[in-house]
């Protein structure tokens, strides 16, 4: 059980340097360097900050509910 | 048929559907009442939780907001999404598990103490009183500009449907209307959206058309250059520094994993698996509204000032006449030209919009059909109504279960409790009410105030709760309070000027150039600080409470959410 612990917690860490990273990361703290790509008619900075960010969000969800479904299959502990 | 006539069918035919499923799913035992039996699908549970989060704020007045703050408003867009990634990851799989009926009951239970489970209900009323006076107010709102009644008459015809559903079908009621508001606020939303996203760019997809282009130009870099001559700053860099939309976007964040009201949605599914794709589902939905909206104010505020900037007033369209009668909008020719200067700078801009407009008047303003302009009333009804049933819910749920079962009467039984939770769902709504006719001063901070408190409290002691076994009642117990205390001291300081000087209390003097709307972020940093401090010279957690943590952190087990 130990090591189905630690392996959920490592799965949860990574999700969410990716959830910093888009959001904080892109939408923030990097959003000038950002704005100087242009894509289509957004500044890419600008378009994490009020698109991109939130379709990421959801994607990390789905993708932590997949795993930890396969992680409970694995360590027999699905209900 | 006139847009009056539109409105009252369709809010008479929504209204009739929540009274109809009211009826259907009344509440028979305290576990209907509090988690709707605990038998909720996942995906029902998603939208149930998207209508109970979206209020009447998100629906109405988001989009105006972004409009005025550029890429400032993406604090709300981010910060109002985001705290989903940590509700899902970190908080509801394990609150599910734990599978009791509110957030003060794990409080308790875990940090061993009714003391920390009375902060926790102190705390969890405070919030959701804050919350739903605004939700009343806003029923009351849109009663008075869709149906031309009283805003207080209004008040009161939104007393009365809620509490039909809500004292009848506690959580179970609710859940069920919910589903339907969420489907008839997206559809009020969405229509109008992709209306004028195929008028303004060609692309019925207003995420897409967001970065599509008006005459020739991308519509974006058609509306910094639109600003740039106005004098306001650029519509996609905003004017807030770095560390604030930081900090504000990390609170709102936060805060919204913490809030009771969210986070009783996750104990209704019947698994812990069921808990995790909840959260899912409900993000999903959710996102829908908040990537359509930052569209919405782009095309917004473009058509506003094409419409009105260095027009003479005489030839501006019949719906700025409407508008102007509500108060919602003002001019003043200042320098008697009879044009409409609308500028950046304050001593010449002539003409001021209330934010709410860009919601509300935006189907006019893009001349749509009737039947759209009155969908935005029963959208924004919608809202309001499940958000304020979802904070009824809570503030019923903490006086019957967490005060009067767990600590004043435990020898009640099942049936007297839910007679209890029913006269405390009443009252709640009464006062509710009350603030919703007189309105207090704080209001307008209920943002920044429920937000940061529940970043500062509730997060905190979860987080802790579930992810380390040392942490003990004492510092669970100071770090609330800590928390709680410096937040509230913070926003009575610098946003309410309750206290101190008003010569210092301007934003040169927060504290890092922090605003209070961003705060909460420090309140829930201090708290994790003192909690840490203090547990490590007090008693350590008792063995029981170790193998509690332990059972929690295994999805296996689950099954029935556990009796008192």
């Amino acid at each position: 059980m130990q090591e189905y612990w630690k392996k959920n917690i490592r799965k949860v860490l990574t999700l969410l340097a990716i959830w910093f990273t888009v959001s904080y990361g892109f939408g923030i703290l990097f959003v000038e360097q950002l704005n100087a790509i242009q894509i289509g008619g957004f500044k890419l900075g600008f378009w994490f900050a009020q698109q991109g960010a939130i379709y990421t969000f959801v994607a990390l969800i789905w993708v932590y509910i997949y795993q930890m479904n396969k992680l409970d299959k694995e360590y027999d502990v699905n209900e | 048929m006139s847009i009056l006539t539109w409105t009252y069918i369709l809010v008479g035919i929504t209204f009739s559907l929540y009274i109809g499923i009211a009826i259907w799913s009344r509440a028979g035992s305290t576990k209907d009442f509090y988690v709707a039996g605990g038998g909720v699908t996942p995906l029902a549970n998603g939208l149930a939780t998207a209508a109970d989060w979206m209020s009447a704020a998100s629906f109405i007045s988001m989009a105006g907001l972004i409009s005025f703050m550029g890429y400032d408003g993406s604090v709300f867009l981010m910060g109002w999404t985001g705290g989903y990634v940590l509700l899902a990851l970190l908080l509801a799989p394990y609150l599910r598990k734990f599978g009791k009926f509110t957030v003060p009951d794990f409080i308790g239970d875990r940090y061993y103490s009714n003391t920390a489970r009375t902060v926790a209900v102190v705390a969890a009323l405070f919030v959701s009183f804050t919350y739903v006076a605004g939700q009343m107010r806003g029923v009351g709102v849109v009663f008075s500009r869709f149906l031309e009644v009283d805003i207080n008459t209004g008040v009161y015809i939104g007393m009365a449907i809620v509490f039909f559903y809500a004292v009848l079908g506690g959580m179970k009621g609710i859940t069920y209307t919910q589903v339907a508001q969420y489907c008839v606020l997206i559809f009020a939303f969405m229509v109008p959206a992709i209306f004028i996203s195929i008028q303004m760019t060609g692309n019925p997809i207003p995420q897409l058309g967001f970065g599509g282009e008006y005459n020739g130009v991308p519509i974006l870099e058609k509306l910094d250059g639109l600003h740039r001559e106005l004098g306001f700053s650029e519509y996609t860099s905003g004017s807030k520094s770095m560390i604030d939309v930081f900090f504000i976007t990390a609170s709102l964040m936060v805060g919204t994993a913490g809030l009771p009201h969210v986070i009783v949605r996750f104990f209704t599914t019947p698994k812990v698996s069921g808990a995790r794709k909840s959260a899912g589902w409900a993000l999903l939905f959710i996102a829908i509204l908040y990537t359509t909206a930052p569209a919405i104010a782009v095309f917004a505020r473009v058509n506003l000032i094409e419409t009105i900037s260095e027009q003479p007033r005489e030839s501006l369209p019949e719906w700025v006449d409407n508008w102007e009668e509500t108060g919602l909008l003002a001019w003043e020719d200042k320098n008697g030209d009879g044009i409409v200067q609308y500028v950046a700078d304050a001593e010449q801009n002539e003409f001021t919009v209330d934010r709410d407009i860009m919601v509300l008047a935006n189907p006019e303003i893009a001349g749509l059909p009737n039947w759209v302009v009155a969908l935005i009333g029963a959208g924004g009804l919608a809202a309001a109504l499940s958000t304020a049933a979802g904070l009824l819910l809570v503030i019923s749920t903490s006086v019957s279960h967490d005060l009067l079962k767990k600590q004043i009467a435990p020898n009640i039984s099942d049936k007297q409790e839910l007679m209890w939770a029913r006269i405390a769902a009443i009252i709640a709504v009464v006062v509710a009410g009350y603030f919703g006719i007189n309105p207090p001063g704080f209001v307008a901070s209920v943002v920044a105030l429920s937000f940061g408190l529940a970043a500062a409290s509730f997060f905190p002691a979860i987080l802790l709760g579930i992810f380390t076994k040392k942490m003990n009642k004492e510092g669970a117990i100071s770090g609330m309070i800590s928390g709680l205390l410096i937040t509230i001291y913070y926003i009575a300081r610098f946003k309410l000027h309750w206290i101190g000087d008003d010569a210092t209390s301007g934003p040169d003097h927060w504290w890092f150039g922090i605003s209070p709307e961003g705060f909460g972020t420090i309140g829930m940093i201090v708290n994790f600080i003192v909690a840490f401090t203090v547990s490590k010279f007090t008693p350590e957690t008792p063995q029981e409470v170790q193998e509690l943590v332990e059972t929690i952190r295994i999805p296996s087990g689950a099954g029935e959410a556990s009796a008192h």
